[in-house]
């Protein structure tokens, strides 16, 4: 096709094309082109991890580990995680998604504070430009952790670069989750309850809780280190009257959280998927919405099962142990209710559906993998293995990138105002699930036999296991490009979008694609419940109706 | 001047402090410093650290309450700082479970 499609949203004004030009883009306060500046942003990111993680890939796939040196190697793990996690994952769905539609679910503008919220991309934008040039003066090889003492007596200077990027990154997520809390609270339109909020928002309400209540301790573990090199007060090197595991207690205390900052929002959106593709509201809503704040509230109870081999004491072992076990409740929870939707449901299979059921088969492994990790003698043996790698990446990869793909599928065509090719987009799902699982499951039997992890080299009858999982990598690889490749395309090619091209309930589907700049044209009124397709399918006969009258004359 | 309605209320930002408030809580503030650093010289013996950590949460608090402005503002805005302060304890108390029954396995007599 040489020429686009024309449509009729290239003559509405809307968003994109309300002000045109870098400094319309740079100095928006729009909470939906501030949601775009992240997803190109974190596009950005997600590659540059993803590259760091061909190069390890492709190192394990020798025994000897010819590809890359040993202190290379290190440092290309320690940087796919730090770039993954505080560039991607933590603000993938709640800064492009919860940007996005979050005010617009709750019938608002915008969010409470746009220029706060311009001022965290900027925030998250400086944490990355300081991560990449920590990478190009010579890299981090501490992990993505920044465990002491690789931290602190045995680093190098770009340690304080990459930390003080961190740091930066954590304020851009506070103020972003502030931001969400506020506009929850206080711009909902009339008559939108709290029962009658999409689940997607109550789950990004609960990450930003985890958001403003953790982050700050990271940022404080990062002072504490500073603090210790600088001043040499004893905090955590055992020389001056510190103590490492401090260290960990204080790390994980956000780290941990940090997970459920990345799979809360996904979970959020796999509700909205479920509803919509079933056509039925969600089975036990209000468990579902609970849920999350359970999870967010267990999720900072639970972070000594990171240290149950660092030295802690055994008995703090048991306590996190149980709590531990508490966390799959809620997590349960939300996966029963989700099937049971299904149960009677009108299932369609569209792209974003597909998706969702990739997370709610990985999802379940990846949770019922850490519970074998939280049995504190089982966790002698698997931790620091691959069986560790492979379970967290089931449920950050497996579910939280697989919640953003679905997302990011259910709402183009509201962000664009385009659809994406159907075909491509099924197959690109299907690509990504063999070879995620591919890449993966492999590693949960290395870690099993023995395989630890962070090693360059390995003996060699893990081989065939390794060059399995390497194999599944460049498929998975592929999977990614493929996406990226018709977004792309449809966002000039893309066949025009209806309003609800889906026949999904929610406010943000009332407004036409793409939205206007202030999101409706009038102030919405909500009179019905969440998820209510019989009160959609009346309003959709109504309007039918009318516009038969119309033509009738 | 009639009673605050209940819009200016829920803005506690909006509230005017009298300017000698301030000053009262910052000689207060004066006065509890300069009370650590003599503490400091006095050997209190095991009250050495409840003393100083007693007058560093009050001080604290002088500081949330009224140079923050919580106490003027509304309740969403203090359940945030309480669970701020809970949130604070259970870091503390849980990591502290580790430290405090460190000590409680036995060592095997030959190993001692």
């Amino acid at each position: 096709m040489s020429t686009s499609n024309p449509s009729p949203n290239d003559r509405r004004q809307h968003y994109l094309n309300a002000a045109y030009g870098l400094r319309s883009w740079l100095l928006t306060v729009d909470h939906k082109r501030i949601a775009l500046l992240y997803l190109g942003s974190i596009t950005f990111f997600f590659f540059i991890g993803g590259s760091f993680a061909v190069m390890i890939r492709m190192n394990l796939l020798t025994p000897d580990g010819s590809f890359l040196q040993a202190e290379t190697y290190n440092k290309f793990f320690t940087m796919h995680g730090l770039v993954m996690i505080f560039f991607f994952l933590i603000p993938s769905i709640p800064a492009v998604l919860g940007n996005f539609l979050i005010p617009m679910m709750v019938g608002a503008k915008d969010l409470a504070f746009p220029r706060l919220n311009l001022l965290s991309w900027y925030l998250y934008i400086i944490g990355g430009v300081m991560a990449l040039s920590a990478a190009a003066l010579g890299g981090v090889d501490t992990g993505w952790t920044f465990y002491t003492p690789y931290s602190s007596t045995y680093s190098n200077g770009n340690v304080v670069i990459m930390g003080v990027g961190a740091f930066v990154a954590g304020f851009s997520s506070i103020l972003t989750g502030l931001n969400f809390i506020v506009t929850i609270h206080k711009m909902r339109c009339p008559g939108l309850t709290w029962f009658r909020l999409p689940l997607f928002v109550w789950a990004m309400y609960a990450t930003s809780v985890i958001q403003i209540l953790g982050t700050p301790v990271i940022a404080i573990t990062l002072l504490l280190l500073a603090a210790e090199r600088i001043f040499h007060v004893g905090i955590f090197d055992p020389r001056i009257g510190g103590d490492p595991v401090l260290f960990q207690h204080f790390f994980w205390f956000y780290s941990h959280p940090a997970v459920y900052i990345m799979i809360l929002p996904a979970m959020g959106v796999i509700s909205e998927l479920v509803a919509t593709f079933s056509r039925k509201r969600i089975f036990g809503y209000n468990l579902v919405a609970f849920s999350s704040v359970a999870i967010a509230m267990l999720s900072f109870l639970v972070w000594g099962h990171h240290l149950f081999v660092s030295g802690q004491s055994i008995y703090a072992g048991l306590v996190f142990s149980v709590l531990s076990f508490m966390v799959a409740i809620p997590s349960a929870i939300k996966v029963f209710n989700w099937t049971a939707t299904f149960y009677r449901g009108s299932i369609s299979y569209d792209t974003p559906m597909m998706y969702c059921f990739g997370f709610i088969g990985l999802f379940t492994m990846g949770g019922v993998t850490g519970l074998l990790l939280a049995s504190l003698a089982v966790d002698v043996h698997l931790h620091d293995t691959y069986f560790v790698i492979a379970h967290f990446h089931y449920i950050m990869v497996g579910g939280a990138v697989m919640g953003y793909l679905g997302g990011m599928h259910f709402w183009w065509p509201k962000i664009t105002g385009r659809m994406y090719p159907e075909i491509w987009a099924r197959f690109a799902a299907v690509i990504i699930f063999v070879g995620f699982n591919l890449t993966f499951f492999p590693q949960f039997m290395l870690g099993y036999l023995g395989m630890p992890r962070r090693y360059h080299a390995y003996p060699a009858e893990f081989q065939v296991l390794n060059v399995m999982s390497t194999a599944g990598a460049s498929i998975l690889g592929l999977g990614y490009l493929i996406p990226m490749i018709y977004f792309i395309w449809s966002m000039r090619y893309g066949k025009p979008a209806p309003p609800n091209p889906w026949g999904a309930t929610g406010l943000e589907w009332r407004t036409p694609s793409p939205p206007p700049t202030e999101n409706f044209e009038e102030i919405p009124v909500v009179t019905e419940e969440a998820y209510d397709f019989e009160a959609l399918a009346r309003r959709d006969a109504a309007a039918l109706r009318n516009e038969g009258e119309l033509q009738n004359g | 001047m009639s009673e605050p309605t209940h819009h200016e209320k829920s803005h506690g930002s909006q509230h005017i402090v009298p300017l000698k408030v301030y000053f009262a809580v910052f000689a207060a503030l004066m006065v509890l410093t300069a009370t650590t650093v003599c503490v400091a010289y006095v050997n209190l013996d095991w009250l050495n650290l409840p003393v100083a950590l007693a007058i560093a949460i009050t001080k604290a608090t002088l500081v949330i309450l009224f140079f923050m402005h919580v106490k003027y503002s509304g309740h969403m805005v203090k359940v945030y700082v309480v669970a701020g302060v809970l949130f604070l304890i259970i870091m503390i108390g849980i990591t502290l479970s580790d430290y405090m029954t460190r000590g409680w396995i036995s060592v095997p007599r030959g190993w001692q």
